[in-house]
């Protein structure tokens, strides 16, 4: 390809960050299906602790491998083993492993869109001889008419709330759509090889996503002691918490990322030409930006 | 038998070839269909069936003739395909895709649409209503209106036990043999409640050519209008538990009469049932009732002997629960009692409140409690399940 | 302007040995050939798996195992086949093939190509472990839900559950990581002058199902997701009670399943026409209108997902689109079948075992798709659904159509990756062995079906007996001709006729060009194509 005649495609190493990072993984999932044995079979309570000791090295594991990983990837980038050729394939494969967390909500916001269109209603139009909810609405918010399934009985609660999206939720909306332009005015700082600029507006974004993370805990303070909204309330808990939750999950990540990715700006290792790791970083926190977009009309507005 | 069942396979493809149309042998093709929802559905299946086959030996013939004809081995030289015009290559690709439209939305997609649109139409011109509810691994019949309205019975697999570990011969129903089957008239659209108390079940009779997925919490709906007397058995066709295999559907269609003698039996039985709810009983009848209950309902899980299958299914002979008193001082039950297990179940264990009667309850509980290696010696009276209901 | 694409490690060759080097390896090669080692075994695991199952079936009454044993092993030997021996096959191939066809270096990210393998191990180490727990008296089996994990039995289920869910979780990541390879290995990594057009169909078959990987394996992975934290986090998703639906699983299931029978065969549908233009030894026909048909049933398989549930009750409108949709893509598929036997027609053909397999494979796949267009019939689906009608189906494109698929590979191009011919002899054996055997297990299970037998069941009603004896049999046949297969990759590998470089005859495409077996670094010239 035009690109990269004259270049020679750079093969890293063999390594044994992945394979290990898998045995972790193992371990990890291992432990936690022992930990919560008990919730299917009260015999296996003396799994808990075995299973936790499990949770915790397998996480170990992994953590240590994937900064030693990272650190090897930074080390071959600030020795210059990755030309355009390289560079190009960390974009493409930027942007499909994004479409794959595109699709990863779209699972979670087919649900909620499942149950607030189909299950919902259904629930509350069978024919009126024969419905087993006389009273249920099937209006959304929903957290479901009760009933008995495998032998534990749910009962709604009876003063639930759902969240409002004026509060925190739209504080959050403007804390995160801020942190965009400012990782966007990082981005122009670095293009134009200001440091001050880049740093600033590094410092800003993290800032502002350790921002948001602070004002989520509060929200869900509130939402478990004050509003009975939790992930067992019904149909509007488990999608609210899910959708909201994994969203957190992603800025958490995305937080940790951005701060590296300013440690490693303050020690000068991105150049104009030359900062794939900034802009992929850069780019994961738009995508969960604009998913907070879509959960803020689809979870708190409508 | 396996010769036999060799030759049965090739006659069978024969005949599976040449009278697919005709259906006159229903053992290589749906069972004899006896309602008009079967009856369409085995034609669609036949056209479609004879399509497909057309298509498929129109295919082979072409490419077995190739194989023969054009093989290196017999000197043949291949011709290259001349650079087709691209204006043929569009009319070769458009032909197969104009002979599939056709069958998939003339010839197949039309009757198809009508074929749904009646399945789903459950309601026009329905006399009666039942509703089907699926347990783990039983169906319970609900008869909702009409005269039969309030009859209301669970229908067991009757197949015994030996039977399914061979040491017995094997019965002309095995496995398709059932206490109470279904009564339903003959000629009569009945429309089908469909429900379900745990996981899904799904309810099919063959020669009905209806199933439904049995959801729990849900109601769905199909319709039966069985055209022929006579008993129809089929199977639970969703995997719902270690006794799918065991859940059979037996469906038992009769003449409007019949039907009518049926339905007054069945009430002046349950009559009968509910006088015996408000008397007080012995210890052994009821010992001897509950083993009966027990065995049609309980013994699957925690098996004949009492002795269950552990981890999952836990023994009754000793257990902490069945030997330790069920109700208060203040007469009441208590939590996780006896009676509060069987009427209320936890987690693999059903609820039984809305399955079995007062009596069959009391019965069960005094069994357990006084068989099965048991031997606590106090009894439980319907009465007493009658007030714990509340 | 041909490019040096020497690697880096090459200037001081230090290959570790042993089994660090299979550990570390980041070489496409070595990736392939674990990939395809281990599909290998845990088709060994999941065909024993089976045969445990067959012989239970054997006739009427329990025998062998508890009903719950059995519902363990279906589900499993079904996760081990779809996802540890049919998927890990394609990409092995895919590793290996990819870059030799389009004349690239290695696959563009070759570390976490490794970590795409070394993930596969541990997923089959928590589907497979629940049973040797079990053993040891802790929980109660493996998932007993089938493959599907419909709730609320998924829910109600034990530890096996939570061990299959962790499992599709580590299968995902892995399917995504390769996924994400193959995607930039044939954007970025192609030589100058392949475009996209020139690419071989097998690429092609690939950067479909890589897409569609992309598009689905992570709707599964929430689907799970959502399935654990109702077992152990008190949610509602798939329960009434909180308003939610046990349908709703099986459409995010489905979402993802039925795309995943063509990503599971898209990459054969790649590799047949190549095969078959190889032994009529003249072009393949219509390479447009293949390369649009895939196009068209990547595009239709995600839109078609609920006919797998036509009897939950969904409503007239849904049940229509889903049935026209779904027979929509036997047009794509009659195009992709025109241009296979259009490819044949007047070649000058010869029946090496690859060759043999191939047109064994065009006619059992026909049957299993066949049977798929009429399965789309609402009305008769009825009759159909969940009875063994469905596992005849299913089995003719899963083994006929994606297994035997496969081998065809195996044979055409393991003298490439070994450097030696196989027994030819004895890979003919095979095939007859496998092509008639694997016809007498599965035509008796459509006149089951037919009849009314449902699947997922230990023990049947008498009027089954005997076409269940005889699939029985025929599988136990079936099976051990398997064994022949092993017999005949082990031999090659270890020894036998030399292979030329371009092996077959009327062999195209670049990776013929290079000697057999290629080098541990393939092009060292990126090849320029014309
Ligand atoms: C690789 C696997 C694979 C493939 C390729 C297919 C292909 C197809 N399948 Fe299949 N299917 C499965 C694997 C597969 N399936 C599995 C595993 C299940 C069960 C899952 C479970 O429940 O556990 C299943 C179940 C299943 C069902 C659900 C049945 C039920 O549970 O009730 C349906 C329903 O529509 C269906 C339809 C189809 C269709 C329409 C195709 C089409 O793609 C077929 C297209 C092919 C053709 C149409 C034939 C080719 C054309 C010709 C021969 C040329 C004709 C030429 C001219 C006209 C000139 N399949
Ligand atoms: C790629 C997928 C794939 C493959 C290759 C197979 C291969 C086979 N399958 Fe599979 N099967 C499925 C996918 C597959 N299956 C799926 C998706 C289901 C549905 C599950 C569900 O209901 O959830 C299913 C279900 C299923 C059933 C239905 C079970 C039921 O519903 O009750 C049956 C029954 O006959 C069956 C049979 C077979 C047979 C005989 C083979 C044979 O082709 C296998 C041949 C290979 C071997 C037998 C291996 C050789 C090994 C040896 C001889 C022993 C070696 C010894 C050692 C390793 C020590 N399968
Ligand atoms: C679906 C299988 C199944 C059936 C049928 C079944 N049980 Fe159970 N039963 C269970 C399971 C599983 C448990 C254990 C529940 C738990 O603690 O998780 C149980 C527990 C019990 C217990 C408590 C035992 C103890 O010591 O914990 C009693 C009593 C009992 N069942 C009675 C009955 C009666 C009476 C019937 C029939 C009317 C019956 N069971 C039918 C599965 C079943
Ligand atoms: Cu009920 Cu299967
Ligand atoms: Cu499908």
């Amino acid at each position: 390809m035009e690109t990269h005649s004259g270049n020679h495609y750079y093969v890293p190493h063999g390594s044994l960050y992945p394979s290990v990072i898998s045995a972790g993984l193992l371990m990890l999932a291992s432990g936690f299906i022992f930990s919560v044995a008990t919730d299917t079979n009260k015999d296996l309570a003396y799994l808990q602790t075995p299973g936790e000791w499990m949770m915790y090295i397998g996480t170990a594991i992994i953590l240590v491998m994937t900064f030693k990983w990272l650190g090897a990837v930074v080390t071959e980038s600030i020795t210059g083993q990755y030309k355009k050729w390289e560079d190009k394939s960390f974009r493409i494969g930027m942007i499909v492993f994004i479409c794959s967390e595109v699709a990863f909500f779209a699972a979670f916001f087919g649900a909620l869109f499942y149950m607030r269109i189909i299950s919902v209603p259904d629930l509350a139009a069978f024919d009126p001889l024969f419905t087993p909810y006389k009273d249920f609405l099937g209006t959304w918010p929903s957290i479901g008419p009760g009933g008995m399934v495998l032998g534990t009985e749910y009962v709604p609660p009876a003063d639930f709330k759902p969240m409002h999206w004026s509060g925190l939720p739209l504080v959050n909306t403007i804390l995160l759509l801020t942190s965009g332009a400012t990782i966007t005015w990082a981005h122009w700082g670095l293009i134009k090889n200001n440091r001050k600029q880049l740093i600033i507006g590094m410092a800003l974004t993290v800032a502002l996503g350790t921002a948001f993370l602070i004002c989520q805990a509060a929200e869900y303070h509130e939402a478990y002691t004050e509003m009975g909204l939790t992930l067992g309330s019904g149909a509007y808990g488990a999608t609210f918490f899910m959708l909201t939750g994994f969203h957190g999950f992603h800025v958490t990540l995305g937080t940790i990322m951005l701060i590296v990715i300013l440690l490693r700006c303050m020690k000068g290792h991105f150049t104009p030409e030359h900062h794939f790791g900034f802009e992929g970083v850069a780019w994961y926190w738009h995508f969960v930006d604009v998913v907070w977009l879509g959960l803020f009309i689809f979870v708190y507005m409508l | 038998m396996l010769m036999q069942g060799l030759k049965k396979i090739g006659l069978g493809l024969l005949l599976a070839m040449v009278t697919m149309v005709a259906y006159a042998d229903y053992s290589w093709n749906f069972p004899e269909p006896v309602t008009p929802m079967a009856l369409d559905t085995l034609h669609v299946h036949n056209k479609f069936m004879l399509i497909a086959i057309a298509i498929f030996f129109a295919v082979l013939a072409i490419m077995v003739y190739s194989i023969f004809a054009h093989r290196k081995s017999k000197g043949f030289k291949s011709v290259a395909d001349k650079a087709p015009s691209t204006a043929m290559e569009i009319f070769w690709t458009l032909v197969p895709f104009a002979i599939l439209l056709l069958i998939d939305f003339v010839i197949m997609g039309i009757p198809a649409y009508h074929s749904v649109i009646m399945m789903e139409d459950t309601r026009n011109k329905s006399e009666m209503v039942i509703k089907v509810t699926g347990s783990q691994w039983r169906w319970q019949y609900e008869y909702m209106d009409g005269d039969a309205q309030g009859i209301k019975f669970v229908s067991n697999l009757s197949t015994n036990d030996k039977q399914m570990h061979n040491e017995e011969e094997k019965g002309e129903n095995y496995l398709l043999e059932v206490d109470n089957p279904l009564v339903l008239p003959v000629g009569v659209k009945v429309r089908i409640l469909m429900t379900a108390t745990d996981v899904l079940h799904n309810w099919w009779v063959p020669q009905f050519g209806s199933s439904r997925l049995a959801v729990p919490g849900f109601i769905r709906e199909t319709w039966v209008q069985v055209d022929k007397p006579g008993v129809y058995r089929g199977q639970c066709k969703e995997l719902c538990g270690k006794g799918h295999g065991y859940m059979p559907v037996v469906v038992n269609a009769v003449s409007k009469e019949e039907y009518q003698a049926w339905v007054a039996a069945k009430k002046e039985e349950s009559a009968k049932a509910n006088a015996g709810a408000d008397k007080e009983w012995t210890k052994e009848d009821l010992v001897a009732e509950g083993k009966k209950v027990y065995e049609k309902n309980c013994a699957v899980c925690h098996q004949v002997s009492g002795a269950g299958l552990p981890p999952a299914f836990p023994a009754l002979t000793g257990s902490k629960i069945t030997t330790t008193p069920t109700f208060g001082a203040d007469g009441k039950y208590l939590p996780d009692s006896h009676m509060d297990r069987v009427l209320n179940g936890v987690r693999m264990m059903p609820a039984w409140k809305a399955v079995l009667s007062d009596t069959e309850i009391a019965a069960v509980i005094t069994y357990e409690r006084n068989a099965l290696g048991n031997n606590v010696g106090d009894v439980v009276q319907p009465s007493q399940v009658k007030a714990a209901r509340q | 302007m041909s490019t040096t694409t020497v690697a880096h490690h090459d200037e001081h060759a230090d290959h570790p040995t042993g089994i660090m080097r299979w550990l570390t390896t980041t070489n496409h090669k070595d990736i392939g050939t674990m990939y395809l080692t281990f599909a290998l075994i845990m088709f060994l695991v999941g065909g024993s798996m089976i045969l445990a199952i067959r012989a239970e079936l054997f006739q009427p009454g329990l025998q062998l195992m508890n009903p719950d044993f059995f519902n363990q092993l279906i589900g499993v030997h079904a996760l081990v086949m779809i996802f540890a021996a049919l998927m890990p096959a394609a990409t092995g191939f895919a590793n290996w093939m990819i870059p030799l066809q389009i004349g690239a270096p290695d696959m563009a990210l070759p570390r976490l190509n490794n970590w795409g393998f070394w993930l596969l191990p541990p997923a089959a180490i928590l589907l497979t472990l629940p049973f040797t727990l079990a053993l040891f008296g802790i929980g109660d089996g493996a998932l007993a839900t089938g493959w599907t994990f419909y709730p609320p039995l998924s829910v109600q289920g034990g530890i096996g559950v939570d061990f299959a869910i962790f499992s599709v979780h580590l299968l995902g990541i892995s399917s995504v990581l390769g996924s994400i390879n193959v995607i930039v290995t044939i954007f970025n990594m192609r030589a100058p002058g392949m475009t996209l057009m020139k690419m071989p169909m097998f690429v092609w078959g690939w950067l479909i199902t890589a897409f569609l990987l992309i598009a689905t394996i992570p709707v599964l992975a929430g689907a799970v997701t959502m399935l654990l934290t109702d077992r152990h986090f008190g949610t509602h998703f798939f329960d009434a009670a909180g308003g939610g639906d046990p349908i709703l699983f099986q459409h995010l299931f489905w979402f993802f399943g039925h795309p995943e029978v063509y990503i599971l065969l898209l990459p054969v549908w790649g590799f047949i026409p190549q095969i078959l233009q190889t032994f009529s030894r003249k072009p393949m026909y219509g390479y447009k209108a293949q390369v649009y048909s895939f196009w068209g049933i990547g595009a239709l398989s995600v839109i078609v997902w609920a006919h797998h549930f036509f009897t939950a009750g969904l409503p007239v409108p849904a049940l229509l689109y889903f049935m026209y949709s779904t027979m929509a893509i036997s047009l794509p598929l009659a195009v992709l079948f025109f241009c296979w036997i259009k490819t044949m027609w007047k070649g000058s053909m010869s029946f090496e075992t690859p060759m043999l397999f191939t047109v064994g494979w065009v006619i059992l796949f026909g049957i299993g798709g066949l049977t798929g267009l009429v399965l789309a019939d609402v009305a008769a689906d009825a009759q159909y659904h969940n009875s063994y009608f469905i596992v005849a189906h299913f089995h003719y494109t899963l083994f006929a159509g994606g297994i035997m698929g496969i081998m065809a590979g195996v044979y055409y191009w393991l003298p490439k990756m070994t450097g030696h011919m196989y027994n030819e002899k004895l890979g003919k054996t095979h095939f007859w062995l496998t092509a008639i055997s694997f016809n007498l297990t599965f035509i008796p299970q459509f006149f089951l079906g037919l009849a009314g037998m449902p699947r997922r069941i230990p023990d049947y009603a008498l009027q089954f007996a005997e076409f269940n004896m005889i699939s029985t049999v025929s599988a136990f046949v079936l099976g051990l001709s398997q064994l022949l297969f092993v017999y005949i990759v082990i031999t090659c590998v270890r020894g036998g006729k030399k292979a030329s470089d371009q092996v077959w005859e009327g062999a195209q495409g670049l990776e013929w060009t290079l000697p057999s077996p290629p080098p541990y670094h393939s092009f060292t010239e990126q090849p320029v194509i014309k």
